[in-house]
């Protein structure tokens, strides 16, 4: 059998996709705890990315009318800012139980395989014993993956696509 | 959403040499856009093995990329068919694509597109379309243009057609292109050069076909797209 389809890079000209509203995921009429999910984006020279699309996927909460999936474009100092439900905990693999978690994937000019990672919350118990967050050793890789709460309701997680000069910590991307 | 067919197998990885990597020298916008540090594995739990649902009557589907604003586009009407299958051959049924591209003339309808070619009022160059029971999918559209862009002296992407597949969980979350049979620019095309393997490669390259040929009206194209597969070599859990 035939294996997987080669991935390629999404370009610079995606927006021709671009939807603004999907980068409200409650923009059905879901109900429950609102929260806005932001942030900013730079590559390994500290510069902003000004060109990436950015999707979001959780399978928690289970609302009515909630898509769990959204879109957004980073805007012109890279910036992206998600409205969503604030997500509980997830069953895990085996008996274990997974923080509340968003899941997360770039796409940008110069990425060729949209690279993959997950937002988690400050603040939440069960961080303390996610699969995913425990298997991170280091605690300044491990903070890469946490949203800290910047005012009540908005969570912001920057991402940086490399290590670079300037010394912030380059974001934990997974191999799924 | 519905829970019914939520199949919580977890996805094959990719087949070694079929994906492109990150940290693509001759492609020069990965430089500063690659991870420098190895990804971190991650066993496939619900967050992966699940996936957003798309439905038509929310996401309306746009089949013809060939006309808008009441008019017909300029250049080579086409159209394009093809299945999207699993790499066990099933169906990938009811599955949402997205489509983007140039016109015919080698210019996107895009602020950030300053080729000097002409834009084309009578064309947009986006398009969504589902898949059917059986994985088949089809659109209508013109040839898109070559183009230049600035990684290298005299570099020209060669005609493509961008796609967006989700497939049945998030893992298999796919973004591509589609180029077409004989284009000479191919094997000069430091995006296209990335994949490794060359058989994977040549799979992005569409056939002529004559069975979806409409007589006095468009060409026939085929481009078939393998989504990952459940399972075969389990992963943890």
């Amino acid at each position: 059998m035939a294996a997987a389809t080669a991935s390629q890079t999404i370009g610079p000209y995606w927006h021709l996709l671009e939807d603004k509203s999907w980068a409200d995921l409650t923009r059905f009429g879901a109900v429950g705890e609102r929260i806005v999910v932001e942030g900013r984006m730079r590559d390994g020279d500290d510069a902003p990315v000004t060109d990436a699309c950015v999707e979001i996927w959780q399978t928690s909460p289970e609302a009515e009318d909630f898509p769990g999936f959204g879109r957004c474009a980073t805007d012109a100092e890279g910036w992206f800012r998600f409205t969503t439900l604030k997500p509980g905990p997830v069953g895990g693999n085996g008996n274990a139980l997974q923080a509340p978690h968003l899941a997360l994937t770039i796409f940008a000019r110069g990425i060729m395989i949209g690279l993959r990672s997950r937002i988690y919350f400050a603040g939440e118990a069960l961080n303390a014993t996610d699969p995913l967050l425990c298997a991170i050793e280091d605690a300044e890789r491990r903070a890469s993956l946490i949203a800290e709460a910047t005012v009540p309701g908005v969570w912001r997680r920057d991402i940086r696509l490399q290590g670079g000069v300037a010394g912030a910590p380059e974001t934990v991307f997974l191999d799924l | 959403m519905s829970t019914a067919d939520r199949d919580t197998t977890p996805f094959r990885p990719y087949a070694p040499g079929t994906q492109p990597p990150n940290d693509a020298p001759s492609y020069r916008s990965t430089g500063k856009r690659h991870p420098g540090a190895a990804l971190v594995a991650l066993p496939h739990t619900v967050t992966e093995r699940q996936g957003p649902r798309f439905d038509p009557r929310r996401f309306p589907p746009l089949l013809d990329l060939s006309t808008a604003c009441g008019g017909k586009a300029l250049g080579e009407r086409i159209i394009v068919s093809g299945r999207v299958t699993d790499e066990d051959g099933r169906a990938v049924a009811r599955t949402m694509i997205e489509i983007w591209q140039a016109n015919a003339s080698g210019r996107y309808d895009h602020p950030g597109d300053q080729h000097d070619a002409p834009l084309d009022p009578a064309f947009h160059g986006a398009g969504r379309v589902f898949t059917d029971d059986e994985g088949w999918y089809q659109f209508t559209t013109i040839k898109p243009g070559s183009y230049p862009w600035r990684n290298h002296h005299n570099a020209w992407r060669p005609n493509h057609i961008h796609y967006s597949y989700f497939g049945p969980g998030f893992a298999t979350r796919l973004i591509t292109q589609m180029y077409f049979p004989g284009d000479p620019l191919l094997e000069l095309d430091p995006i296209f050069l990335s994949i490794p393997d060359r058989t994977a490669r040549e799979r992005l390259i569409a056939r002529f076909d004559l069975e979806t040929t409409a007589p006095e009206w468009a060409l026939g194209y085929r481009f078939d797209v393998v989504l990952r597969g459940r399972g075969a070599t389990p992963m943890e859990g």
